[in-house]
């Protein structure tokens, strides 16, 4: 028997929340009702309240909580961060995931026995970059970006004192995280300060001439051709016109599922893996969790991991391996 | 396992019936329904914050008629009417009745649906999204809903409203319940 990997699942209100938990999850990342996490959706998160009574669920099932505030403070609105994490840890919380260094450093001086992840946003993707919030803040994980081959994970994770969490499914980043201004540009938003890129508030959609027109800040971003998979309204994954070139100028509308991976993955010393999609339904929550639960069992019990099962649920209707495969090089 | 990716469409011979039915029967069952709802799920409307304010105007594809939605805290409202007689609204949803449906009971994923054109929205992206999502949270089972509606008499409507709406989606292939894997436990 191998040693289980951790399953990291997203939840966006308290029904997905109890939705990832029955379907298997280990460990639950979330995040308050506000812009302090990189979600930052209507009708989306959890209050103060809801995320005391979904904590208490996640411990009776013996299930952790994450609570990310790893969106990065304005300047003069600190309070509101450190409020975040000052609740978070009242509450019970398993691990606070972060990406600023200020609040890192209040977490770790104000809350010396929370334990601290370092979030996707913070972009550490190399061993001394890791080594310093690991010394300087008592960070316990760091979550890697998505731009990273499992070699380079193997090679990171060998010189480092502390756990790394990977993505293993769902939207992806063509930007190391936390350094895309591309959604600020058209919005005037930023998706690392205020939570959102892409923010509904500035999204259209329009049927023209048998095509759906993606509209954001009043860019026409994309053009979905009747029939074809339709895109989030993201700028990374917009058609563009460049010299004689028209298609994806940045990225391909693909998701990640690199559930064929698992094996090398946890051979490359990984911890665990992380579901993307806390602004998604509790269906697509309790399918995902359910298929990568059974994935982990199986790699777990040295039986065949069976892959490629989720793909209706992917944006652009198509998966890819991401930067773990670096097919190009 | 992902979700099954076809949806059915409405019967035609039930769609030809309600061409020809009158609205108001269907509005006033929609104005108890809505009642209802908005006070078994209070936190629905917490969840939508300003967004309760908008008019929605949710339109089944394979139906002959539309409904407009007023998501209002203290009187929330759900209208049948023909169509052509939609009049204004904030934001458009529209699908087969199977889709929308499947959303409320938390069969599909709304944004699959969308990434494969079987929900189209329009109007206030924003509005749609917060109803999406406080609507996922209630856990909503519109057989359980309807029961309600008998007031005092519930526990004696719920056995045949359950078995009614069984036999309507075995007939339609619309779920108009959630199934057992998706009730509470």
């Amino acid at each position: 028997m191998r040693e289980k990997l951790e399953l990291v699942c997203p939840a966006g209100t308290p029904a997905a929340f109890r939705a990832a938990i029955d379907a298997g999850a280990h460990t639950i990342s979330c995040g308050f009702n506000d812009e302090t996490n990189a979600r930052n959706f209507p009708g989306l998160n959890f209050s103060r309240e809801e995320m005391a009574q979904s904590i208490k669920y996640a411990h009776r099932k013996d299930a952790k909580v994450l609570i990310a505030i790893n969106t990065f403070p304005r300047a003069g609105a600190f309070s509101r961060w450190s409020q975040a994490v000052d609740d978070a840890a009242r509450l019970g919380t398993d691990a606070v995931i972060l990406a600023d260094l200020g609040l890192l450093d209040y977490a770790s001086h104000r809350h010396p026995t929370l334990r601290l992840h370092l979030s996707v946003q913070a972009a550490a993707a190399n061993a001394d970059a890791i080594e310093f919030y690991a010394k300087s803040f008592g960070v316990r994980r760091v979550v890697l970006p998505r731009v990273l081959s499992v070699p380079e994970i193997a090679a990171i994770n060998r010189k480092i004192s502390v756990e790394t969490e990977v993505f293993i499914f769902g939207g992806l980043c063509v930007m190391a995280e936390g350094r895309c201004s591309l959604s600020s540009y058209a919005t005037g938003k930023s998706p690392n300060m205020n939570g959102a890129c892409s923010p509904a508030s500035h999204v259209e959609y329009r049927e023209e001439a048998g095509e759906l027109v993606s509209r954001l800040g009043g860019f026409a971003i994309h053009r979905s051709a009747a029939g074809a998979a339709a895109p989030y309204p993201t700028l990374c994954k917009g058609c563009f016109e460049a010299g004689d070139y028209r298609g994806h100028v940045f990225e391909d509308p693909a998701s990640l599922d690199a559930a064929s991976l698992i094996p090398q993955l946890a051979e490359a010393g990984v911890t665990a893996l992380k579901i993307e999609g806390r602004q998604r339904s509790r269906a697509y929550t309790e399918a995902v969790v359910r298929s990568f639960r059974k994935a982990l069992d199986d790699h777990a019990g040295g039986r065949p991991i069976i892959a490629g099962q989720l793909r209706d649920l992917t944006e652009g209707q198509q998966t890819t391996s991401g930067a773990y495969r670096k097919a190009w090089r | 396992m992902s979700e099954a990716r076809i949806i059915p469409g409405f019967p035609a011979v039930g769609a030809a019936a309600l061409r020809l039915a009158p609205m108001a029967p269907l509005s006033l069952l929609g104005a108890r329904l809505a009642k209802n709802l908005g006070r078994r799920h209070p936190s629905l409307f917490t969840r939508l914050g300003d967004q309760a304010e908008k008019i929605f105007l949710i339109d089944p594809s394979d139906l002959p008629l539309v409904f407009r939605l007023a998501p209002r805290p203290v009187a929330p409202r759900l209208e049948a009417v023909r169509r052509d007689r939609a009049g204004r609204w904030d934001a458009r949803i529209a699908g087969p009745l199977a889709a929308l449906l499947g959303l409320v009971h938390g069969v599909y994923d709304g944004d699959a649906l969308f990434f494969s054109r079987d929900l189209v929205i329009e109007g206030d992206t924003e509005a749609v999204l917060a109803l999406r999502n406080a609507i996922d949270n209630e856990e909503i089972d519109l057989a359980a809903e309807a029961a309600a509606m008998f007031g005092p008499l519930e526990f004696v409507a719920a056995a045949p409203v359950r078995l009614l709406a069984a036999l309507g989606s075995e007939w339609s292939g619309v779920a108009l319940a959630r199934t057992p894997r998706q009730r509470p436990v």
